[in-house]
């Protein structure tokens, strides 16, 4: 069955299973690679995504249930790195080995969208859901607090 | 023999339009000849015109600089290449960076007899010799070209970034320009190391660049082996015996045939292998093959658990009649320790703990259907032995085998093993399918599967003279093997010592005349690995909780103490920064203060935790770290002073929360459930001092994970008066210790 859906502003469909998470088929089957597979469990935040302007798992999320719906990827938060939280985490000097870092960048997309001016509270309590291995949260708090602020 | 570039070579297309220099010393090959000339080809697939290893100028000024560390966050794809660039004196907005090709006589690494292997934070160390001539070298072909052309004495040519200035007469030469008439002599000029340049005249070492690879690291296309795709590529997923050694008994292939896009189930040396038209389909055979595979009794850890096994390692630690064979010894020791006025021990434990890398393990491959070349894509901290492993496994020569290593979603070294157990997947099931293949492990797989920092348990004794002085220190270390697994052919090379294991017992920068370290040798079966800060994070862990101990006994504060025992100058300054920037001595309300202090392979660091431990619970807090580190000279301090954060912050996982265990020879955790490690509400506010010195650049990759735990367990001591033993200090440790 095929099922229909939106990829960065681009109609997009995929014939994988119904159950299949959402991110393999944005992977291996869109090529949109920058989205990542960490842990297939929602633990990590590798594969976070938007679905209809909200962050989810896409390990998390089958492809029945964004049908119809409008996906947005690492690739289509900006055309040209331009978005200020990509700008502020080269300013920052964000990622080390970067593995997560697309998923920082669209889970801390989501925060600021919902709260202009975090707090320092509560960019840890949302970015909680991500893991870095190489350790860069310091880094990331202040690229938000940066993003925030220039804008 | 002199090579000329010709027009015509040079006008045939862009990517030839290039010149190449080359330029070598030391252990590196200079003539166009034997190794070289291959590497000379390879480099030439990449940038055109094959002259020369390291460096090409093409007339449009664009110089291609080879990497030939690899790349797994660490920073070092962008400051070797910056350390050449400095010795050319390069504009460093015209450097491309590309990795350099597999071949050890040109590329290989000083630090690790020549193979090429990006480890131990070695690479900056063991390359900045090396890159700072070559640099040097290609600068004076350029020159001796530019005066050539000029007409004039070459010691009257200076430079400025990319550009050779005559001064007397205001005439400037590119090096765009040079490049395209540039005679390269078969010769490497000579470079004695007075003529490189002063620290003064640095233009790019101690300033911070922008990494070359970071900008792809924020827009998703930065590439991972994980993200490669080549034509006609089905995908694999490996369900590997839960014991090294055993293999694959009898295999129900029933269920997991039976699932859509299953294309076949295969047997493997060390598991079983299944390829499939699509990931979900790799992933559910792969799962259903779990209940459906027996496997035989071979290899040595079956029976093996964990907590027996330490329990079993620290019996024999203490027990002095325990066969064991000497590390170090300085001094006499054992007369020492029999005639001390008094002597005081103490007992650590340390459980294995797991690398979790971000990036799942994974490779692609493709063999040609006779099966006798193969082309491989994925991310290995070993060039060396990605391309020897694929090769062995096809019983097919070195060569025959084309390497494309990418950027690695984390390394911490667990992806330079010997075997490549990894990438030997893909070529397998690649041979086997007639096709190219992915595989991805699963995170469980990749738990499953770990090769673990080893289990631990170390026995120290101190005695002090009738003055009350530390005279003589001991440390029986009980430890399982890693070297001899991890990589066999380095430790018959290196007279079968088991270094992973064994470096950093010692005391290190604390002088008192008699030492001893002993190691009882244990072989659980247990995969093991170097894990960041490899051995030191245990045996540190034990050797800094023990300085505190004894300072304890002694009555003296373990930063005064410390410094009492400490006679290097710069190990002395990052112990006293340290006590500065932490305010060290002031009392804090609620929290406690512990310190530690290392001598990591010439890198000199030290470190203090202020931490709350919650005692209802046993949780424990890390609030405030403080940490300087000098590794010489800093050739990109931000990215120093980034690596020590995250070494921080690796060290807190370390610390109190990373744990595997083992029943029955088999990993019981399996994804970040089980095995936790540290988000961002667990990290403290970190405070980095990182001290650029004149001394020659050592280690930054790691650091400062080994002094987290000891400074955590200090501090958990200072405010409570109960000394934590055993690694990590979960809340149940810690709730019961405190009980």
């Amino acid at each position: 069955m095929t099922t229909n859906f939106t990829v960065n502003g681009r109609a997009a469909s995929t014939d994988a299973p119904s159950s299949t998470p959402l991110l393999w088929v944005i992977r291996e089957g869109l090529k949109l690679t920058g989205t990542k597979f960490g842990c297939g469990t929602g633990l990590c935040g590798a594969c976070t995504v938007h679905i209809d302007g909200k962050r989810a798992f896409s390990c998390q999320t089958q492809v029945s249930e964004v049908a119809g719906k409008s996906i947005t990827t690492i690739e289509g938060l900006s055309a040209d790195s331009s978005h200020p939280l990509q700008k502020a985490w080269l300013a920052e000097r964000v990622p080390q080995c970067g593995y997560c870092q697309s998923g920082q960048i669209m889970s801390a997309a989501d925060l600021l969208k919902q709260n202009p001016k975090p707090t320092r509270e509560q960019i840890v309590a949302h970015m909680s859901t991500n893991l870095c291995r190489c350790g860069t949260y310091q880094r990331i708090v202040r690229a938000v607090e940066r993003a925030a602020r220039e804008g | 023999m002199t090579r000329h570039i010709t027009a015509k070579e040079l006008n045939t297309s862009v990517s030839r339009r290039q010149v190449m220099i080359g330029a070598a010393g030391l252990s590196f090959a200079f003539a166009l000849s034997g190794p070289l000339a291959r590497a000379a080809t390879v480099a030439g697939e990449r940038t055109g015109r094959p002259l020369s290893p390291w460096v090409s100028i093409a007339p449009d000024g664009s110089i291609t600089i080879l990497s030939a560390a690899t790349e797994m966050g660490q920073g070092s794809m962008t400051s070797l290449p910056l350390v050449l660039a400095e010795e050319l004196d390069a504009d460093w907005s015209k450097v491309r960076v590309v990795p350099a090709p597999p071949i050890e006589a040109v590329y290989g690494n000083p630090g690790f007899g020549g193979m090429m292997y990006t480890a131990g934070s070695n690479a900056v160390r063991s390359y900045y010799q090396p890159m700072r001539t070559f640099g040097a070298q290609v600068r004076r072909v350029l020159l001796d070209n530019a005066a050539n052309k000029l007409g004039v004495p070459v010691d009257e040519l200076t430079t400025e970034p990319s550009v050779v200035v005559h001064g007397k007469s205001g005439r400037r030469l590119s090096y765009g320009e040079i490049a395209g008439f540039a005679q390269v002599p078969d010769k490497a000029p000579e470079i004695k190391p007075e003529q490189l340049k002063k620290p003064s005249e640095f233009r790019l070492i101690g300033k911070d660049v922008m990494r070359v690879e970071l900008p792809g690291k924020v827009n998703g296309t930065a590439p991972y082996a994980i993200d490669v795709q080549v034509p006609g590529m089905l995908y694999g997923a490996v369900l590997r015996a839960p014991v090294e050694g055993a293999t694959a008994d009898k295999i129900d292939e029933a269920k997991a045939k039976a699932i859509a896009g299953v294309v076949k189930v295969v047997r493997m040396p060390y598991g079983v292998g299944v390829v499939a038209e699509t990931p979900w389909a790799a992933f559910a055979a792969r799962e259903a093959l779990t209940h459906a595979t027996t496997w035989t009794k071979s290899g040595k850890a079956w029976g093996f658990d964990s907590d027996k096994g330490l329990e079993e390692f620290a019996t024999a630690a203490r027990d002095p009649k325990a066969p064991s064979e000497e590390w170090s010894k300085a001094g006499d020791p054992r007369d020492a320790l029999s005639k001390a006025a008094s002597t005081f021990d103490a007992e650590y434990r340390c459980d294995y703990a797991y690398h979790a890398q971000m990036e799942p393990l994974n490779a692609v491959a493709a063999v040609s259907p006779s099966g006798d070349s193969a082309e491989i894509w994925c991310g290995t901290q070993s060039q060396t032995t990605a391309q020897e492993a694929s090769a062995k496994a096809l019983g097919i020569p070195r060569d025959k085998v084309k390497l494309n290593y990418l950027l690695m979603g984390g390394g911490f070294g667990r992806r330079g093993p010997r075997d490549s157990d990894f990438v030997v997947d893909a070529v397998l099931l690649a041979k086997d399918a007639g096709r190219p293949v992915k595989v991805m492990w699963t995170r469980e797989d990749d738990v499953h599967n770990g090769r673990f920092r080893p289990l631990s348990a170390h026995y120290l004794r101190a005695g002090f003279d009738a003055s009350g002085k530390l005279s003589v220190y001991q440390h029986r270390l009980v430890g399982d093997r890693v070297t001899p697994f991890f990589d066999p052919v380095r430790f018959e090379q290196r007279g079968r010592k088991d270094s992973i294991l064994m470096v950093g017992a010692d005391f290190g920068s604390y002088a008192i005349p008699h030492q001893l370290v002993e190691q009882l040798y244990r072989d659980t079966g247990v995969r093991t690995a170097p894990l960041r800060g490899i051995s030191w994070t245990a045996n540190k862990f034990a050797v800094e909780t023990f300085i505190d101990e004894l300072a304890a006994r002694r009555g003296i504060d373990p930063v005064a103490f410390r410094l009492e025992l400490i006679k290097d100058p710069r190990a002395r300054k990052v112990v006293e920064t340290v006590a500065r920037m932490a305010d060290w001595g002031k009392k804090r309300d609620g929290r406690g203060m512990g310190f530690a202090f290392l001598n990591y392979s010439d890198s000199l660091v030290a470190g203090a935790g202020e931490v709350s431990v919650d005692r209802s619970s046993g949780q424990v807090r890390l609030h405030n770290f403080w940490c300087a580190l000098d590794c010489g000279r800093a050739v990109q301090p931000d990215n120093v002073a980034a690596q020590t954060e995250s070494s921080i912050v690796y060290g807190l996982g370390l610390a109190l929360m990373e744990r595997i265990t083992m029943k029955d020879g088999a990993v019981e955790q399996s994804n970040f459930y089980d095995y936790r490690i540290p988000r961002m509400s667990d990290v403290p506010l970190m405070h980095i001092e990182v001290i650029s010195t004149d001394n020659p650049p050592t280690g930054a990759g790691q650091m400062a994970t080994p002094l987290v735990t000891p400074a955590i367990g200090n501090a958990i001591a200072q405010l409570t008066g109960v000394r934590l033993r055993h690694t990590p200090f979960t809340p149940e440790r810690v709730k019961k210790a405190l009980a």
